[in-house]
């Protein structure tokens, strides 16, 4: 039976510079952000980043590891823009290429499905197919022959997800609201497909844990690699374990202000180790 | 009711009233007097609407915010399966913009001529593509000002009359534009070519004070009526059920 766990910067260790990556959850909820926080630590660069966004996004930009953004938006939720984020964008120094939200479901699910595109009415009439070129446009092969918007496969190179209760072979729970897109971002990736977990379990109580086998989205085949990490979303949230940090988000924000508070708030938080990190947010 | 209505209640008032006619919709107001509006509609007059809990779940309870009570679930609606009542066209969202042009085009993704380094980041799409070609679409503008409504937005990220017009009749088909409402006013487009029409002024504004406030030239009709204001039933639901803790004067002091 295969053991799939490893550590973060064994993760880490497996992804490559200039490679196009799927980050799971939805802006400041139930983000990979221990696997985040080693990429931070890494020498990897020239990321393409696939995101519903948040301060997975804002991170990797503020460390000069990014090279392009694809995304709807970038929102820490109760902080409606990620100010990392927005500097990187007002400062030109990234690439940034356009989704409406749904786009980006169709895209992940069209990699998903192994076919080039799935049709769509949303883009047309707006400046998504002005500002993205990756987009074309393809026309209905039926009577209609209307001109729809061909939704791109979104094909990844690797996924990155934080789930709440998995087993060591890979199969997955998640506990809080929503599965939000976490099943197409690893379904969309070609391979290097990791998640972290709350808690690693027997496979005997994955059912007891998720409280219904409806909770259980994620199973082996989806997954590569498996890092059981409890706190691996902080600050972001990850019920019923525990809600989001804001205060702890409040100063991840504050820290945007000036060159001088990102290099404060990077030494104190981001340059050492994910047990010392754990270690100083329970202390605090 | 013995207290003055104030803007805000004003502002509620006409959010509810562009859900008119919906019948069995999700109504979906993004912000804090929308979602009070949609509430608002469903108790007073248009009785079939659905509404959200803010996250996942449709629920039938009058009150916006906080359920001491519990929630009323009817559905299971993740964010997954928002797409699918979008997309059937089953919703009449109402969103925010930071730009508007006269046919209702919407900028949230960011300002400036120069979209590769903008002279400030937004929000991004969002969503706003999509909803405005699948579903019922109004806006709420709570800081009405030159600044906001525009000759023209930097970015088309929420579609307008003119532009899906342009794009053809895939976009057209499901496309609804329904009203803007705004802390001094309420804007239709119902002009022969769809152009923003003032609909109504809320109390206490006047014509000039509107079209001062706008970018470009907004058609204006010889009678312009003034919104109207809750009734004695609309005004306690708002203030005894729906939002007791007045955050409405939040987003809107008066």
């Amino acid at each position: 039976m295969n053991d799939k766990r490893l550590s973060e910067d064994e993760v880490v260790a497996q992804l490559g510079d200039g490679m196009t990556i799927g980050i799971g959850g939805w802006g400041s909820r139930r983000k990979p952000m221990s696997i985040i926080r080693a990429i931070l630590r890494s020498d990897l660069k020239d990321l393409t980043l696939v995101a519903y966004g948040g301060a997975d996004v804002g991170l990797l930009c503020a460390a000069g590891k990014v090279k392009r953004v694809m995304y709807a938006f970038v929102s820490l939720d109760t902080i409606a823009l990620d100010p990392h984020f927005r500097v990187a964008r007002q400062n030109g120094a990234i690439e940034d290429e356009p989704y409406d939200e749904g786009l980006f479901l169709l895209g992940l699910q069209a990699a998903a499905w192994r076919v080039p595109f799935l049709p769509t009415r949303v883009g047309l009439g707006s400046d998504l197919l002005r500002l993205n070129t990756r987009l074309r446009m393809v026309t209905s092969p039926y009577d209609d022959g209307e001109e729809y918007v061909a939704a791109p496969a979104l094909e990844l190179d690797a996924a990155l997800c934080h789930l709440s209760r998995a087993d060591q072979r890979g199969n997955a729970s998640f506990l809080n609201a929503d599965l939000y897109f976490d099943d197409l971002m690893l379904r969309a990736a070609k391979g290097n497909r990791f998640i972290s977990a709350e808690k690693v379990v027997p496979t005997e109580k994955l059912l007891e844990e998720a409280g219904t086998e409806l909770r259980i989205r994620i199973n082996r085949s989806m997954v590569d690699g498996v890092v059981e990490r409890a706190g691996a979303a902080h600050f972001t949230e990850c019920p019923p374990d525990y809600a989001r940090d804001e205060a702890f988000q409040r100063e991840y924000a504050g820290s945007a202000q000036s060159p001088d508070a990102w290099t404060a708030f990077r030494s104190e938080w981001l340059d050492l180790s994910e047990e010392d990190y754990q270690g100083k947010v329970a202390a605090r | 009711m013995s207290d003055a209505v104030t803007r805000a209640e004003i502002c509620v008032t006409a959010i509810a009233e562009c859900f008119r006619g919906d019948g069995e919709l999700l109504a979906n107001p993004i912000g804090t007097i929308p979602m009070i509006g949609g509430r608002l509609a469903r108790a007073s007059f248009e009785h079939d609407l659905l509404t959200t809990d803010g996250e996942a779940l449709l629920i039938a309870n009058d009150e916006a915010f906080a359920w001491p009570n519990g929630k009323v679930v009817e559905y299971y609606n993740s964010y997954r399966s928002m797409f699918d009542v979008v997309w059937a066209g089953r919703r009449h969202v109402i969103m925010g913009a930071s730009q508007i042009d006269r046919y209702g085009n919407q900028n949230l993704a960011s300002i400036g001529p120069d979209y590769s380094k903008p002279k400030a980041q937004l929000l991004g799409f969002r969503g706003a593509p999509g909803n405005t070609v699948n579903n019922k679409t109004s806006y709420w503008i709570p800081n009405h000002g030159p600044r906001v409504f525009v000759e023209k937005v930097d970015v088309v990220t929420g579609v307008g009359w003119d532009s899906a017009a342009a794009a053809g009749p895939a976009a057209t088909k499901y496309f609804e534009l329904r009203h803007v409402v705004t802390n001094l006013c309420v804007i239709d487009y119902e002009t022969d070519d769809h152009r923003m029409r003032l609909r109504s002024v809320h109390p206490g504004v006047t014509v000039d004070e509107v079209v001062a406030a706008t970018g470009f030239e907004l058609v204006v009709p010889e009678n312009v009526p003034e919104s109207r204001t809750p009734s004695d039933d609309e005004l306690k639901l708002i203030r005894e059920v729906i939002d007791p803790k007045a955050l409405r004067e939040k987003e809107l002091p008066s």
